[in-house]
């Protein structure tokens, strides 16, 4: 279904394939030259956070909702077995019983997006999670800067598949976009998405290396046309990660993937965002820009590990009506 | 099913109002009516008339009706406190200025849901935008007054000012009204919108509560009989108007002759151009800020899109999509995009030319909006440039989408209006959009953004537009009066001439001919008919008796010679230099020519001695009389251009024929004006022997055009033309009322005086002023960023 640039009738986002994405070959014609201005795109991220406001239950339905696209994250040197069963423990009960019970909200049996771990974690993820529906999420490629060798990165993607991950973040080569190689960068991810087979591939760009809206986009597109099932702003590592003018961006060029081939790629802002004010922008922002459909779990995750902590504290606070603090909700 | 699990099916926005019930109580313990702000207190409620909240047709305040006794009372106060508030330092009036600025951040929620309630603009634009420039205005035009002696050296305040203004940004129109006013030294009666009253008497309770001296900010309210009686009262210097060009042309001629200064900020019909090389999300967005914005009731909205049709449909496609989301409604819910139209009249307006635009075959693209004072953002398509939606300023969030073929065809159609008051230029080449800029006629345009505005920076119109700027120091400019010279004894009427054959006339040796100067050829009159020019012992040569055809023969001219005002000012100076070296060469012959006019030798050396002086003044000026870098958002370069007005009709005082019209030409040439001159109807000849000067000097045919003949009767064909932009009329005060009259026609600038007040030959001949006449501000923003 290769329709040209444009030619969608309707502001609708409705008919479409629920089908995976299968990539393309590479066609530069939809992102080589494509603008994006970035006084613009502050702009509009500026306005659209003060544009859209939610209050008490509509504020509590919005943070659960968040919290069903959490993916509750834990990527650091001293990650060891005990901490990530800490974490999935979290992800199973994100809110302490009072306040799933004050929200009425029992039914939903509510648990995070998925977790996410480094490769050598998944197994203790894996069984901490049994029986739970919660996805695991294992970063690979050489997480963060993606620097080893292709062969190895393939090899880390296969062991954390087999490990029983069921979706894999990986880093693309920032290289290839900084050097406009784009067919390097497409035969790169179209061979980790080879790799993870049944597995759910996220791609990260790294945003805040790659700099320029122009290349957010065109690296986005990439790994679209590549088979990205998710594209993802960054690692966390680096010194710019999550921003609204990137997420725009990256949600613009997934719309215009969208039009021209009429798969749905999620996306997942990943890094720096903490608070529950961060849990609303964000999701306003799918809201305005793609629609209902972008705030499931299925399109739309956010990478953090403090947010849940405090969007619990705002949630006691829908409950009680009195501030909360930390120190009486489980630490993840 | 539980709230929150049914909320989180849909996921809605649901509720989130803001809170008025402060606001709320304050209307309550005004409920008996409000009355005036005159001399620092509240007079009475006289006869009332209501104010209503758009949104839900619910009556909020009793307000005055203001009186001729009430204006009369508010001038006087005025006039009272004025010459204390000017004597005092420009710090303490700064001290004021930043008061009123910190109580108005102080008050900021208050006057944000006051506005909205007034207004019906959503709760989101009052509390982001309104109010916060309201803030930022009163803080910088504090720096004014502290530095005003240092940056303005010679200036003093008009007087008292009268100021009308508008109910589409009640509290921000106010600002920018007030804030430079009380920073030169002014006092100020200014009249609120009927429609919106309300925040003006709520900073006038501000003002009292830091401690404005009384008598210096007035208020009146009422309708447009009290606007009129503010602004055509005797005791007014200076009149403000910001409102529709329709009032304006009225009150240009209410207060024609009066001597009154004028600024007026008046309609438009801004294009809105996205070249294919666009940021089309960008644009999409820019359209939003541009005409969702504040229901569209925004004088500078971008309501005609001029797209690439390379893009069109892409961009139609994306905009639609955009309509569909914006959410129109209640203006107290935070999350509300479009509110309600001011008043239920103007709704209908909306109404009526929108179906108007349909009957004639528009295609509207619709957002929902709730019944009552509410339109929907509209999107209107297949409409032709002739359509009433291309051309009326709507008012309303109507825009207009029509595609273009080349930048040139952009230009042509952006220019397609009688408007010239803002653009928006969408391109990521720097190239194209700032050739596009400097291409527009517009005081304000917009490169990859819309609506921006910044106390620092100058705003205002171009044509019908009106004329003045508000904002940054151009905006200071308007409320600061150069002491002007005044006649000992004023000039009088020129005679009429009688085109019949002269008894005897006082020879040369061949027999010369002074023929009009049109499109850089020598134009035989119109009429046929010659005048005799006298010396003191008769006539000494004959002048052609121009007519309203030869005015329009030489505007036409002039129009074509528009590559001049693209020249670099170095190319204009080197034609300047060139004027001034030749006519040195010929300087015996031009002093000869003023001899026989009855000067004595002195006089006549001198005065072409000033002459050539003035013409190398004016080419020194030619390339340094520029423009500035205003210093306003962070990552915005606000470039703050001066512009030729255009075609230009000047009219030269009598005496000093050769000085006057040299003082009164060059100063507009050097910026790149075309002149169509009536040279001193009773010794034109002086001006006639400079075309031969221009014809070797290099200056470009149509540049400066002379027409001799009966001054009153050109000028008024120049001040009634609609495609002269400006006149300049140095001649009697019945004279220069007839020109402001007649000028009302397309709003042109005009510069009168008394033609026998200006020393000439003195220092008062020439000057910056002479540039800032012959120039207008365009502010071209330029974010930057990546």
């Amino acid at each position: 279904m290769n329709m040209e640039p444009g030619t969608q009738p309707a502001p609708q986002l409705s008919v479409a394939s629920n089908r995976r994405n299968p990539g393309m070959a590479l066609r530069p014609v939809l992102f080589e030259g494509h603008p994006a201005n970035r006084s613009a795109a502050e702009r509009r991220t500026a306005s659209l956070i003060a544009r859209r406001s939610v209050k008490k239950e509509w504020q509590a339905a919005w943070l659960v909702n968040a919290i069903r696209c959490i993916d509750l994250t834990t990527l650091s040197g001293d990650d060891t077995a005990d901490r990530v069963r800490r974490l999935c423990a979290k992800a199973r009960r994100p809110l302490a019983p009072h306040i799933v019970k004050g929200l009425g909200i029992e039914e939903l049996e509510l648990t995070t997006g998925a977790v996410c771990v480094y490769p050598t974690m998944v197994s203790h993820a894996v069984k901490a999670l049994s029986g739970s529906g919660i996805p695991v999420a294992s970063v690979a490629t050489g997480f963060p800067a993606g620097l080893m060798p292709l062969k190895l990165r393939l090899a880390e993607i296969r062991y954390a598949v087999e490990e029983g991950a069921d979706e894999i973040d990986i880093v693309i080569t920032r290289e290839h976009v900084l050097n406009a190689d784009w067919s390097a960068l497409h035969d790169e991810v179209r061979a980790m998405r080879e790799a993870c087979g049944h597995a759910h591939l996220k791609a990260i760009l790294a945003t805040g290396d790659l700099q320029t809206l122009r290349n957010v986009y065109a690296a986005s597109m990439v790994a679209m046309q590549a088979g990205a099932d998710f594209i993802k702003t960054s690692t966390g590592k680096e010194g710019v990660n999550a921003t609204l003018p990137v997420s725009l961006i990256m949600v613009r060029a997934l719309r215009d993937y969208f039009d021209e081939t009429g798969h749905r790629i999620g996306f997942k802002p990943a890094g720096g965002m903490k608070s529950a004010k961060d849990a609303l922008n964000w999701q306003f922002l799918m809201m305005e820009e793609m629609g209902r459909e972008w705030l499931e779990p299925d399109l739309f995750r956010l990478g953090a590990s403090s947010m849940l902590a405090d969007i619990e504290r705002q949630l006691e606070h829908f409950v009680t009506g009195r501030y909360a603090s930390s120190s009486r909700h489980a630490v993840g | 099913m539980n709230a929150i699990t049914k909320i989180l099916e849909t996921m809605d926005y649901g509720l989130a109002p803001e809170d008025c019930g402060f606001v709320g109580k304050w209307l309550d313990q005004h409920k008996s009516g409000f009355g005036h702000f005159i001399g620092g207190e509240f007079t009475p409620s006289g006869k009332t008339f209501d104010v209503t909240n758009p949104a839900t047709g619910k009556k909020i305040a009793s307000v005055s009706q203001g009186t001729k006794a009430d204006v009369d009372a508010a001038v006087k106060a005025a006039r009272a406190a004025q010459p204390k508030w000017a004597a005092l330092s420009g710090h303490d009036r700064a001290r004021h200025l930043y008061a009123l600025a910190r109580h108005v951040q102080q008050h900021s929620r208050f006057l944000a849901v006051l506005e909205t309630i007034d207004n019906g603009k959503p709760i989101r634009e009052s509390r982001d935008i309104d109010i916060p420039l309201v803030a930022r205005h009163f803080y910088h035009h504090a720096g004014w007054a502290e530095i005003l002696e240092d940056e303005f050296p010679g200036a003093r305040p008009h007087g008292v000012c009268g100021q009308v203004i508008p109910w589409n940004f009640p509290l921000l129109m106010l600002a920018w009204k007030v804030a430079p006013a009380l920073a030169a030294g002014n006092t100020v009666v200014l009249k609120p919108a009927e429609y919106t009253p309300l925040t003006a008497l709520a900073f006038a309770e501000i003002a009292r509560e830091c401690g404005l001296p009384a008598g210096v900010l007035n208020i009146v309210t009422g309708d447009g009989q009290t606007g009129a009686a503010v602004v055509g009262h005797e005791g007014v210097d200076k009149v403000a108007f910001t409102g529709s060009t329709e009032v304006g042309r009225i009150i240009r001629r209410q207060i024609a002759g009066s001597g009154k200064a004028l600024t007026l900020e008046l309609g438009g019909k801004s294009p809105f151009v996205v070249f294919a090389d666009a940021d089309l999300d960008a644009a999409v967005e820019g359209v939003v800020d541009s005409v969702w914005f504040n229901q569209g009731q925004v004088c500078c909205a971008g309501t005609r899109i001029l797209v690439a049709e390379a893009v069109a449909r892409r961009f139609e496609v994306l905009l639609r999509r955009r309509l569909a989301k914006l959410r129109t409604g209640d203006p107290l819910q935070k999350s509300t995009d479009v509110g309600a139209i001011v008043h239920p009249v103007q709704l209908e307006r909306i109404r009526g030319l929108v179906e108007q635009g349909v009957a004639e075959g528009a295609v509207l693209h619709q957002a929902d909006a709730p019944g009552g004072c509410f339109f929907p953002p509209t999107l209107v398509t297949n409409v032709h440039p002739a359509s009433v939606l291309s051309t009326e300023e709507i008012f309303g969030p109507v825009v207009t989408l029509t595609p273009f073929r080349t930048p040139e065809d952009a230009v042509t159609l952006a220019n397609n209006t009688r408007y010239g008051l803002a653009a928006s230029v969408w391109s990521e080449n720097i190239n194209l959009a700032t050739d596009i800029a400097a291409k527009i006629r517009a005081g304000v345009v917009w490169v990859n953004c819309a609506n921006l505005f910044d106390a620092g920076a100058g705003f205002g119109g171009y044509r019908e537009s009106g004329f003045g700027r508000e904002g940054g120091r151009e905006g200071m400019t308007a409320y600061l009066a150069w002491p002007a010279p005044q006649a000992r004894k004023p000039e009088a009427a020129p005679e009429k001439l009688e085109p019949v054959p002269a008894a005897t006339i006082a020879g040369g040796d061949i027999d010369r001919t002074a023929k009009l100067y049109v499109g850089g050829k020598q134009a035989r009159p119109d009429s046929g008919y010659s005048y005799p020019v006298n010396g003191p012992k008769g006539p000494v040569g004959l002048a052609g008796l121009g007519n309203r055809k030869d005015i329009r023969n030489a505007v036409e001219a002039a129009h074509k010679a528009s590559s001049w005002g693209a020249q670099t000012g170095h190319n204009r100076a080197q034609v300047l230099y060139f004027l001034g070296e030749n006519l040195s060469a010929r300087a015996k012959e031009f002093e000869e020519r003023l001899k026989s006019f009855g000067q004595s030798a002195a006089a006549a050396r001198s005065e072409v001695e000033t002459a050539l002086r003035r013409i190398f003044w004016y080419a020194a000026q030619a390339d340094k009389f520029d423009g500035a870098v205003h210093a306003t958002k962070s990552a915005h370069v606000t470039l703050a251009m001066n512009e030729p007005v255009g075609v230009m009709g000047i009219a030269c005082p009598t005496a000093h024929p050769l000085l006057g019209f040299v003082s009164l030409v060059l100063p507009v040439i050097a910026m790149g004006n075309r002149v169509v001159a009536v040279p001193s109807q009773i010794h034109p000849l002086a001006a006639t022997d400079l075309y031969q000067v221009m014809d070797t000097s290099d200056l470009p045919g149509g540049v400066v055009n002379i027409v001799t003949g009966e001054r009153e009767v050109l000028t008024k064909t120049l001040a009634e033309h609609d495609d002269v932009d400006a006149v300049w009329y140095f001649g009697t005060k019945d004279g220069g009322r007839a020109v402001e009259e007649a000028s009302a026609g397309n709003l042109k600038q005009t510069w009168v005086e008394d033609g026998a007040a200006r020393n000439w030959g003195g220092s008062e001949g020439q000057g910056r002023l002479f540039l800032a006449r012959a120039t207008q501000v365009k502010n071209i923003w330029i974010p930057y960023g990546e």
